[in-house]
């Protein structure tokens, strides 16, 4: 890819150009304050996230991508409110946020869809904790399962569903809340390619008929420039934000892109984010440590 | 075929697996009829079919067979009428077909005495026993066990003292259980309550925690609070396990109750066992023992097929 020549990612055109001025004049739906987390551990305080601040417009696709163990799962989790900042503070609409609430959905990779539910009734859960009543509630999440394309497996339970549904299931679930953000934990993560980019283009169609901003995690890279408006990437020990790039590939999105020069160009500045050279980071160790262990006489001698 | 029979953790074919589970009851039957019917393999005694001049030798007697040759040796060298029987098995091991006779007779003999019962009547005795213990141990059991998984304060506050409880053996209570509830069911019902309910706690509490935290965390982000937590997703996320559980504790309450029925006067199918015991009836004695298998397995049997009624998303739940 390095042979290729591409533009630089830095560069818009007047419509991508135009689209971000007037995305950033649009409120801020989540704001992101000096948050800052620290765990205990055998070895002493780790700092797991570092003085992260970022807002995401209404109705932005933010993607999240970082290197393992930079902590986007914590950041997620601390959005979601399932766990505490050390320090700093989450605002949604101008409010501070601590604990979970139905106002941030969140789909999470393992689909957590409850067992015991029907898919009607797994959709129906979230308006019924928000005290819709029985009737209203069945109603709506008929039109979430409709707008999922899962009308005719309402009446069936999780077990009965593939991998690709079931996360389908758990986005209507999570949707029928409304809520203001919807924060998605690598939820693509557990499919194979095939049905990936599926769920990828079904995300896209829900997202721009829908009134929601979405925080998406991912360490695919493809899957991050092809969603996103935004991609805020995080580098490890401590998890910082590196870089926030605005996606230069126009809008709406289609899988021809993934070819185009915006596209590439992208992702190739993530690729040196999250991998830089290694004679640079002065790394060796996932070097394989390789010997020859082919008897000479095999009958295919290389495999070049 | 063999190497497919012995395949780690793969499922036999369901022809298979009926002959298979043909075979775990086909084999134990085998070896006892073998040992019943073969006069060769084990056979200590011997019965007498005609006493000869031996004193005291009587036609039906069951007599070691060391003492019989002997016997049979002094009647030869003194010229006497020589004794004649055939090799036996003592009498604690009646053979099978006399067991399964009795399975039929053992109902249908009038007790000895007036005021002795049935069989039907002392098992339905037992039932009884077994039942109060067991539902009243898991009244207070299961949603004490429920707490003490989801609440770690809970857990704290009653399992320190419940696994200490756990080791006092249940019987050490009966002469304690008579004193205060008296000689009849009562005590009895508390034997079988103080062997299952702090096993029950545990065990409860224990498949409690075992719930996905996950799926806590994606009903909190859907707005799930507190007791609707509680109720809405703990315990619908137990259950098929909780009632798993509770199959395997009534099992437990079975094996309580020889021990609990010794309590106070004797009662229920330990009262005809020992009964039967004493008259040398051995193979009631087996029959009964019997009835006692044939009503745990039927009525395990039973909640499985509830169990796949009530819970119509356990199957192949594992799986997902």
């Amino acid at each position: 890819m390095s042979q290729l020549e591409l533009p630089s990612y830095l560069d818009q055109s007047e419509e991508v150009k135009d689209r971000f001025d007037r995305m950033k004049d649009r409120p801020v739906t989540l704001q992101v304050k000096n948050l800052q987390k620290e765990f205990d551990s055998p070895q002493g305080k780790v700092t797991a996230l570092k003085d992260i601040n970022f807002k995401t417009y209404k109705r932005e696709f933010v993607c999240v991508i970082g290197p393992s163990g930079c902590g986007k799962s914590t950041l997620i989790r601390i959005l979601a409110g399932l766990e505490t900042p050390t320090s700093g503070e989450v605002l949604l609409d101008g409010k501070a946020v601590s604990a979970p609430g139905p106002d941030r959905g969140m789909v999470f990779q393992g689909y957590t869809l409850f067992p015991w539910l029907t898919v009607k009734k797994n959709v129906m859960f979230g308006l019924e904790m928000s005290g819709h009543g029985k009737t209203s509630s069945e109603e709506q999440a008929l039109q979430w399962i409709d707008l999922v394309g899962l009308s005719k497996f309402a009446n069936a339970y999780p077990h009965q569903l593939s991998g690709g549904m079931k996360q389908r299931v758990a986005i209507a679930r999570a949707l029928a809340n409304q809520p203001r953000i919807l924060l998605m934990d690598e939820p693509f993560g557990a499919l194979d390619a095939q049905t990936r980019a599926k769920m990828q283009s079904y995300l896209h169609e829900i997202w721009k008929n829908i009134d929601v901003t979405i925080l998406f995690i991912t360490h695919d890279l493809d899957e991050a420039v092809y969603l996103a408006d935004r991609v805020l990437v995080l580098k490890a020990h401590p998890g910082e934000v590196q870089e926030v790039i605005e996606v230069p590939v126009p809008q709406p999105r289609s899988p021809d892109q993934l070819l185009s020069p915006e596209f590439l160009a992208t992702k190739r500045r993530l690729e040196e984010l999250i991998h830089p050279k290694e004679e640079e980071a002065g790394i060796n160790e996932d070097q394989l440590n390789m010997v020859r262990m082919v008897d000479v006489n095999n009958e295919v001698e290389s495999v070049f | 075929m063999f190497s497919q029979l012995f395949a780690v953790r793969k499922k036999l074919d369901s022809k298979q697996r009926i002959l298979v589970s043909i075979l775990s009851f086909l084999v134990p039957l085998v070896v006892w009829s073998l040992i019943s019917y073969v006069p060769f393999l084990w056979h200590p005694k011997v019965e007498i079919t005609t006493p000869g001049d031996v004193s005291y030798f009587s036609e039906g007697m069951l007599i070691d067979r060391e003492i019989f040759d002997t016997e049979v040796e002094v009647m030869i060298t003194e010229s006497k009428a020589i004794p004649d029987g055939l090799p036996a098995n003592p009498i604690y091991l009646p053979a099978p077909h006399e067991v399964a006779t009795a399975l039929y007779t053992a109902f249908t003999t009038e007790p000895k005495r007036r005021n002795e019962k049935w069989l039907h009547e002392s098992l339905w005795d037992s039932i009884q026993v077994i039942f109060w213990g067991f539902v009243i141990s898991s009244i207070i059991a299961v949603p004490l066990g429920i707490l003490a998984g989801t609440y770690d304060v809970f857990s704290r506050l009653f399992e320190p003292f419940i696994e200490f409880f756990r080791y006092l053996p249940a019987p050490a209570f009966g002469a304690l259980a008579v004193a205060i509830l008296g000689i009849h069911d009562a005590p009895k019902i508390a034997i079988i309550f103080i062997g299952t309910f702090f096993q029950q706690v545990l065990v409860v509490s224990n498949t409690t925690r075992k719930l996905d935290p996950s799926l806590l965390e994606a009903a909190m982000t859907l707005g799930a609070r507190r007791l609707s937590l509680l109720f809405r997703v703990v315990i619908p996320g137990i259950i098929t396990h909780l009632f798993k559980d509770l199959r395997i504790l009534l099992g437990w309450a079975w094996t309580y109750l020889i021990v609990a029925e010794l309590i106070g006067t004797s009662s229920g199918i330990t009262w005809f066992i020992t009964q039967q015991a004493r008259y040398k009836n051995f193979e009631n004695v087996y029959a009964a023992i019997i009835i006692i298998g044939i009503i745990g397995l039927t009525t395990d049997m039973i909640l499985a097929q509830m169990g796949k009624k009530i819970f119509p998303w356990e199957k192949g739940a594992a799986k997902a």
